[in-house]
């Protein structure tokens, strides 16, 4: 076996690529041969490594030095004087991400300041994703052969009851007693499916995972397949994913080959294989029983529930369905022990969670944090404070079915039973940071023109309302609404709450409900004066 | 098995033989997968571009499943479309950050420089202009995408440079 001393790696997210990490790429590769280096060097394009400030970039291992922007006129002076020489380019190196001191809060919570700590994301972008023996000695397939070597499928349900994982996909919902509620149900087959049908605008946090790290996935619904008595599995990944779905397919062919899938594995008589679905192109998918049509070919419209997937759900049988953060949870927990998962975060919501910022902030990015710590420590962290000049004024959690938040909700610790709480919803782990120039009606009738073109239509509370909705913030954005629209406008969000069929529509009215309760102010103002504070409205006064 | 119902425009995919045969390799591949309808709808439509009424009846018939089951997959997902598309797409991702971030502003440049609406192609039959969901790239907010690739933080001033990327790429 080559032994190599040092790891190149270069950033091939799509930002990257545009800014050419291709030629860098190649240049570092004649640069390295051209310094006779290439038995000692590895050179390898990684996925999306979460940050996206100063890219391309460039990590070399076993240092951890990242450099970035790099050009590829600088690749010739990187590879003289740190892989030749042995000395960091400093001048090329990528800004830290700082701690500010400066902040009076942050030296009030020193000492118990959640650092970034990365457990699912743990090997995107440090391992070659298109790689399963690198993913093997990152501990790769351990944890499932722990689970098939050792433990019985009780014993496995245990353990992840025990971590206290809750469902990442944003309902929050216990995934040892989901997981419990399929192996507890009696059939000759049973499913299990991957939700990777990542369409919550603002989300892209499975996408990292897919693409960085796809065996980990394989890995997690192996073990969930053993764990509940089902042989096959799908995963449904969106069809806008093209990357992360010729990564799975390739993930699927090396372990595979390598016997980590498919007949008797390990020898324990254990088999589990594993479909790609493609979908299409539709939010409303992203609902368990929805995904479940399309996975047998119809339109996604929604079941009715009761009998819930558990029991009746891919042709009729006992299926499992997981989001993709949620099973990438799953090795570590089984490798390091629920009560190593307990220390981070919350009591309530142990582990961390991954969080995408985006918006008018400094540093948009990705960002996988304990529970529990407060949206503005997230701002003023990780995202480098507001853009110069602008000030918070909302954050929306969650992609467009989560909740509005309002400034005074920002020290709120991040996790499900604050939030629920504080009577706002955490979602997905989407962050859209808005600043003072962000007009409310604008967003909401934003938000609600995505859910009226989602609508499945199979339910007229939701096929209705979510268009109803739309015509009065419509009416408000040109100063056309009465103050009695307003309740109206509350009614429907209630209505379509209670009755309609599936999580779309019951969230459908969460935004605009919630900027009618933090900005009722703003809002009448573009009934009452026909003004929109913020001048983001046209407002055609009537005559 | 039901009759193809509708005359077959002249114009159709399915007059022309080396397609007809591709969609039959297309079928007979995936036909015993469990969903294949929506497989072999995906492939359809990445090959030959979009599914005109009476390929949809063709696929149906093939599969043994009903046109209303082949039509309802058709005109639900937005992956799939019933009528030809430009040489190349523009789409404008349409998520919250994106719109935040400046889509409005992006589309009224791109509808002055080809002087085509959203949801139309351009009479040379080029390019075609259409908003998409969220592309999972909202760090990068405004996001374009060009054919497969994705272009981030495109400022208005900047989307002629878009174009550009389309010229080269027939020149080549």
């Amino acid at each position: 076996m080559k032994t190599v001393r040092a790891m190149v790696l270069v950033s091939s997210d799509p930002q990257s690529l545009l800014n050419g990490a291709e030629q860098v790429y190649q240049q570092l590769q004649s640069e390295i041969a051209a310094f006779g280096l290439e038995d000692e060097v590895s050179l390898k394009m990684v996925g999306d490594i979460g940050r996206h400030d100063a890219v391309p970039m460039v990590i070399i291992y076993p240092e951890a030095v990242i450099y970035g922007p790099v050009k590829p006129e600088d690749v010739h002076h990187l590879v003289e004087e740190h892989l030749y020489k042995g000395r960091v380019a400093a001048e090329l190196q990528a800004p830290v991400r700082e701690l500010s001191g400066r902040i009076a809060w942050l030296s009030a919570r020193k000492g118990t300041l959640p650092a970034e700590k990365r457990v699912v994301l743990r090997r995107a972008g440090i391992i070659d994703p298109t790689s399963i023996e690198e993913y093997i000695i990152h501990d790769g397939y351990s944890a499932l052969g722990t689970v098939l070597g050792e433990m019985q499928p009780s014993q496995v349900i245990d353990v992840v009851k025990k971590s206290g994982l809750r469902g990442r996909g944003g309902a929050g919902f216990p995934t040892g007693t989901k997981w419990g509620f399929v192996a507890g149900t009696k059939s000759e087959k049973k499913y299990v499916v991957c939700n990777a049908d990542e369409s919550e605008p603002g989300t892209f946090k499975d996408r990292l995972i897919l693409e960085g790290d796809p065996h980990s996935i394989l890995e997690a619904m192996a073990i969930a397949g053993y764990s509940v008595g089902a042989d096959e599995g799908f995963i449904y990944v969106r069809g806008e994913y093209t990357l992360a779905q010729e990564r799975l397919h390739h993930a699927i062919t090396q372990a595979e080959e390598m016997g980590f899938l498919g007949e008797n594995i390990f020898g324990t008589g254990f088999n589990f294989k594993i479909h790609i679905h493609s979908g299409a192109g539709a939010y409303i998918c992203g609902e368990e029983t929805a995904l479940i049509e399309s996975i047998e070919g119809k339109p996604g419209l929604p079941r009715s529930r009761p009998p819930f997937p558990t029991t009746h759900g891919l042709w009729g049988k006992p299926t499992l369905v997981n989001n993709v953060e949620t099973l990438a949870n799953v090795p570590p927990i089984i490798q390091y022990g629920p009560e190593w998962y307990g220390t981070l975060g919350t009591p309530s919501s142990p582990g961390t969670k991954v969080y995408t910022i985006m918006g008018h902030v400094n540093k948009t990015g990705v960002i996988e944090v304990p529970m529990g710590i407060t949206l503005r420590e997230v701002i003023a962290i990780y995202a480098g404070g507001m853009k110069p000049g602008s000030s918070f004024k909302l954050a929306q959690t969650g992609g467009s079915s989560g909740s509005v938040i309002p400034a005074s909700l920002q020290d709120t610790p991040m996790d499900f039973d604050a939030y629920s709480r504080a009577g706002v919803s955490l979602g997905s782990g989407a962050l859209l940071i808005c600043d003072e120039d962000t007009c409310v009606v604008d967003l909401g009738r934003v938000l609600i023109n995505f859910f009226r073109n989602e609508s499945c239509g199979k339910c007229s509370p939701c096929r209705i309302g979510t268009q109803r909705s739309y015509e009065i913030m419509e009416s408000i954005a040109n100063g056309n609404a009465k103050l009695e629209d307003l309740q109206t406008l509350i009614n429907l969000a209630d209505s379509m709450n209670e009755v309609s069929n599936c999580g779309l529509g019951q969230t459908a009215g969460t935004p605009i409900r919630d900027i009618l309760k933090y900005f009722r102010a703003e809002v009448e103002a573009h009934i009452r004066l026909h003004v929109c504070p913020t001048g983001v409205c046209e407002i055609k006064i009537p005559v | 098995m039901v009759k193809n119902t509708t005359k077959i425009p002249e114009n159709d995919p399915l007059n022309n033989p080396e397609i007809v045969a591709d969609i039959d390799t297309i079928i007979n591949a995936n036909r015993y997968l469990p969903g294949a309808t929506m497989v072999v709808l995906n492939e359809l439509q990445n090959k030959i571009g979009y599914i005109t009424e009476p390929m949809q009846q063709y696929v149906a018939n093939k599969l043994h499943v009903p046109v209303s089951q082949v039509h309802g997959v058709v005109s639900f997902y937005s992956f799939f479309t019933t009528k030809p598309r430009g040489k190349h797409t523009i789409k404008f991702c349409m998520g919250t950050a994106c719109y935040v971030g400046g889509t409005p502003q992006l589309i009224e440049k791109a509808k002055q420089v080809l002087g085509v609406d959203v949801g139309e192609t351009t009479p040379d039959g080029e390019i075609t202009l259409e908003v998409c969901r969220c592309v999972g790239a909202c760090s990068q907010a405004p996001v374009v995408v060009v054919d497969d690739s994705v272009h981030g933080r495109v400022r208005p001033n900047k989307f002629p440079q878009v174009i550009r990327s389309i010229q080269t790429k027939q020149n080549q």
